[in-house]
């Protein structure tokens, strides 16, 4: 059976389109026509914009045919979360807080993918200001796991993750705070990175928790999202965190980079609470490296235990501040009650923002309050340093460090929505990679029994994406995981 | 038992740069509401603040010019309150490590006269920060608006020790540190525009004592006067209170310049936790000896430093000083002039420029920078008159000339034939008469009465028509009395 249009890897596409073997318009059309035939039952997005993205293919029809194509990327429908700014379209976070905001700018992530002539489409639904692991927390309602509609697609891009999984686009963007790429792409079956802290332009990104936030791709092989990152990588002036560094060529680097390596498996992932067909999974890919010729060793990372505690007290405190803007005054939902401006803030954050949002922007302001900041800041951020030089420790002696991405595979709906600390256990695996600054990635590693897919995590060293993707892309190469389509 | 007042003071300063602190929007007054804002002032989703590095030179500058210490390292707070004229609900400012610690601001307080110059004191500065100033509300009946185009205009936050101990001193330091930042072009400090802000925290103790009494913050001080008036006001409503057996509660008062009253705006118990934790949207900034080097050089003599040197340097006295120094293009200008000039004629030129020019700008309206007075054309005119060529009158309307075209003077005199006569011959044969005329003052001239010369001098002015030169004709009466 050969694969649909709106299956193919965006390297497939990219070449389809340089040969005129399809257009732009039949291919954006064909990820439209999927997306009305599996969106009931999905739920990837807040909003879609057919129209708009058939104009935009056709201008990029029309480009290739005077011979002014823009690179692999011009013709190819993306979608983006619903946290990053697109000039004139909805921009929600998923809250009821921002629900009628139309931005009035674009990204520096939406602008590059414009210049290199994307078809920008389709708002991907995600949890409420990207606080979440389970999609759950939208104000819109919950997205549906491609692979099995009782369960989550996880979070917080789960929208992004399943959007790609169910062919809805060929590759979409999301933003990862403590694991909100990786986790939804193990467990919607494609590959997801975080790069590192700094290389990709938060500028357009809504916070949450500014040290924290990167933004980065889904895609459906390690290659795709190389292709994809080389557009949204680079220093942006707009944001004082981006790095300045060179951005090498990161398709050419799958190629070029070549094993064996030396991989760390740090002992502190393989602990209670992992499922044991998430094991056996990341087992067989630990064998695989093996059989050529890498270098494994188990490696420490002796802080992992404090990684929650110290996520939970930066990014909330953090979002705490970064959300006090949302107050009712100038472009969000305002309280229709309120008598005075404080009963305006109170009532419109009360009717604008649901629990989830509440429960850290409550724990964020008790955290930084005075008299207590010592105590729990302060000393996380120092912590946060240990969790770090234990990375980079291990970076002496290892190219990239081997985990699970999530310690099981999709969980239902409902499942962990009433237990807060059990839904923050599924972002384990992810969040010392956020407090550390380091670049992840997520790639398909296989199903559980029941059909549901499992992630392999890969942590590379600062800056070294291409190492990272090189290091994925040998793993993901040799296996056809992503062939396993979701039954819709 | 007596008191003492104890007075610190918080000023605001606005920073003039011509776009906001962090963002590249342009900074301005009076334009049309919300028109100065973007995505970063306006704090929607996903906009980032980004340092405007003139903002930074600016704060280095008046740190240098205040004495401070610059710190090699200092980073970015978020200040955390609601309000709505805070677009993000947080104020980036600096909490813990402030760019400039330490320094002085040189203080003159009134002398006995304005002709003596007064003692002068140094305030220690406790720091100068840099944070983003808020937007403006404009209350109505039944609601209120918001303009967010002053909203991120760079704001120095320039904190004093409690060393200030009267009004007096208070009005001499804003006026002193005003007169700085205007001369580093760090601010033009119109109070009106909010360029300048001041609150005041006051306290009195016993005479002596080593700790300080309870302190009340006194804002709304729109005005230097209404900081003298307004810390006078706090400190003898203080002293009533303490006298009739009260007790000063720690509170923020605000000032009405106009009544000369105060109010209470909040006590103690409402303050707030701002809960400030490092901004990690923003690098911290390090600022090495090159930039603190390059800066120095920006920086212009300070106006004390200046006023003791035109003393000294140019002999002029200090009334004059006192109006020249403060206004830096105007002791330019002197400058300027006494380089044309010489600096023999230093004390001419400033009698020039503080009579003739200044009045003759005053009465067009017009300001230094618009006179097509040039020093040269200045030095030129001080010159003709000692050289005799003019005499003072003529001098005038010679300058006078010159203000309103442009003229050179000595073309002017040139032109117009209006050189004083020089004619010797003539102006004795005057000068004889004159004498002839006047017995009675000669023989008490000789005979030591010195100001009785001053009798001829109507008759050989009035033969000459005002032309003859009054230092000439002096001189010829002394030397033709000395003959006889």
């Amino acid at each position: 059976m050969s694969t649909a249009l709106y299956a193919n890897t965006l390297a497939e596409l990219a070449e389809q389109l340089a040969t005129g073997k399809v257009s732009a318009v039949e291919l954006t059309q064909a990820v439209i026509d999927r997306a009305s035939t599996v969106e009931d039952r999905v739920k990837a997005f807040n909003s879609t914009q057919p129209e708009d993205a058939l104009a935009q293919a056709a201008a990029s029809d029309a480009r290739r045919s005077a011979g002014e194509a823009r690179g692999p990327l011009d013709g190819i429908p993306i979608a983006l979360k619903d946290v990053i700014a697109v000039k004139d379209q909805p921009l929600t976070a998923s809250s009821r807080m921002l629900q009628n905001f139309v931005s009035p700018y674009d990204a520096t992530v939406t602008e590059k993918l414009k210049a290199a002539g994307a078809v920008l489409w389709g708002r991907a639904n995600c949890d409420e200001f990207a606080m979440g692991s389970s999609t759950e927390n939208s104000s819109f309602g919950a997205t549906a796991n491609p692979y099995d509609l009782t369960r989550v697609p996880g979070g917080s891009s789960g929208g992004s993750a399943a959007a790609l999984a169910a062919g809805e686009a060929v590759a979409t963007l999301g933003s990862d705070t403590g694991g909100s790429i990786r986790q939804p792409a193990a467990f919607c079956n494609v590959v997801g990175l975080k790069p590192t802290y700094g290389l990709v332009s938060r500028y357009g990104l809504a916070a949450f928790a500014s040290s924290l936030d990167q933004i980065g791709p889904f895609a459906r092989t390690v290659e795709d999202a190389a292709m994809v990152l080389q557009v949204i990588a680079g220093h942006d002036r707009r944001d004082s965190t981006s790095f300045r560094t060179s951005i090498p060529d990161y398709r050419a680097a799958l190629a070029d980079k070549k094993g064996p390596w030396k991989l760390g498996i740090p002992k502190e992932y393989f602990g209670a609470g992992l499922d044991p067909e998430v094991a056996a999974a990341i087992e067989q890919a630990i064998t695989f490296y093996r059989e050529q010729g890498c270098e494994i060793r188990e490696v420490s990372l002796p802080h992992t235990e404090h990684c929650l505690s110290v996520y939970y007290i930066i990014a909330t405190a953090e979002a705490s501040s970064n959300l006090a803007r949302y107050d009712g005054i100038r472009y969000t939902h305002r309280s229709a009650e309120a008598k005075d401006v404080v009963d305006l803030y109170f009532k419109s954050r009360a009717e604008g923002f649901g629990p989830e949002v509440k429960r850290r922007v409550i724990l964020g302001t008790y955290v930084l309050s005075s008299g207590y900041y010592d105590a729990y800041y302060l000393r996380a951020q120092k912590v946060r340093t240990l969790i770090r030089q234990d990375f980079l420790k291990a970076y002496e002696e290892f190219d990239a460090i081997l985990t699970p991405t999530s310690p099981t595979p999709a969980f239902k709906f409902g499942e962990k929505a009433s237990n807060p600390m059990a839904m923050y256990l599924s972002d384990i695996y992810t969040i010392g990679v956020n407090l550390a600054g380091l670049p992840g990635i997520s790639v398909p590693a296989g199903f559980t029994s029941a059909g549901l897919p499992v992630g392999l995590q890969l942590i590379g060293q600062p800056y070294a994406e291409a190492d990272l993707l090189a290091i994925a892309h040998a793993y993901d190469s040799a296996h056809d995981w992503r062939t396993r389509q979701p039954d819709l | 038992m007596n008191y003492e007042a104890v007075i610190g003071l918080e000023v605001h300063v606005q920073v003039k740069t011509a776009s906001k602190i962090f963002t590249r929007v342009a900074q301005g007054y009076g334009q049309p509401e919300n028109t100065l804002t973007d995505p970063v002032v306006l704090a929607l989703p996903g906009a980032l603040p980004v340092m405007n590095k003139a903002a930074l030179d600016a704060i280095i500058k008046a740190g240098l010019m205040l004495h401070c210490d610059i710190a090699e390292v200092c980073k970015w707070d978020r200040k955390n309150y609601f309000y709505p004229d805070s677009p993000k609900n947080y104020q980036i400012s600096q909490y813990d490590q402030p760019i400039c610690l330490g320094g002085y601001v040189e203080i003159e307080l009134p002398g006995p006269s304005r002709n003596v110059m007064g003692e002068h004191k140094q305030i220690p500065l406790t720091r100068i920060h840099l944070e983003e100033d808020v937007g403006k509300l404009t209350h109505f009946a039944n609601d209120s608006l918001v303009d967010y185009n002053r909203a991120g205009t760079p704001l120095m936050e320039v904190v004093s020790e409690p060393a200030i101990a009267t009004a007096d001193e208070a009005y001499a330091y804003l006026t002193a540190l005003r007169t700085m930042m205007i001369y580093a072009g760090i601010s033009d400090c119109d109070m009106e525009k909010g360029q300048l802000r001041c609150d005041a925290n006051i306290s009195i103790r016993p005479v002596g004592a080593a700790s300080l009494g309870t302190k009340v913050e006194l804002k709304n001080l729109n005005s230097i006067s209404y900081v003298r008036d307004g810390i006078a006001h706090e400190i003898k409503r203080q002293l009533a209170l303490v006298k009739s057996g009260g007790v000063i509660v720690q509170e923020t008062r605000d000032y009405d310049g106009i009544a000369g009253t105060s109010q209470s705006l909040r006590s103690k118990e409402e303050a707030h936790d701002y809960r400030y934790f490092p901004d990690p949207d923003l690098m911290p900034v390090r600022v090495d000896e090159a930039w603190k080097t390059r800066l120095a050089a920006e920086c212009p003599e300070r106006p004390f430093d200046k006023q003791r040197r035109f003393m000294t340097e140019y002999a002029v006295p200090y009334t004059i000083t006192s109006v020249l120094v403060p206004d830096r293009a105007l002791s330019d200008y002197f400058e300027a002039s006494v380089a044309a000039a010489g600096p023999a004629k230093a004390q001419a030129v400033a009698n020039w420029i503080i009579n003739d020019l200044l009045r003759e700008l005053g009465a067009a309206g017009q300001e230094l920078g618009d006179t097509k007075v040039t020093p040269a054309h200045l030095a030129e005119l001080v010159g003709l008159i000692e050289a005799g060529t003019l005499n003072s009158n003529i001098a005038r309307e010679v300058f006078a000339e010159t203000f309103t075209s442009g003229e050179a003077p000595a073309a002017v005199v040139e032109r117009k034939g209006l050189k004083a006569d020089t004619s010797t011959d003539e102006l004795e044969q005057w000068c004889r008469d004159a004498i002839a005329g006047d017995a009675k003052a000669r023989e008490q001239f000789l005979g030591g009465k010195e100001s009785a010369i001053n009798a001829f001098k109507g008759p050989v002015m009035r033969a000459s028509s005002g032309q003859a030169n009054p230092k000439l004709v002096d001189e010829t009466l002394r030397r033709l009395l000395a003959e006889n």
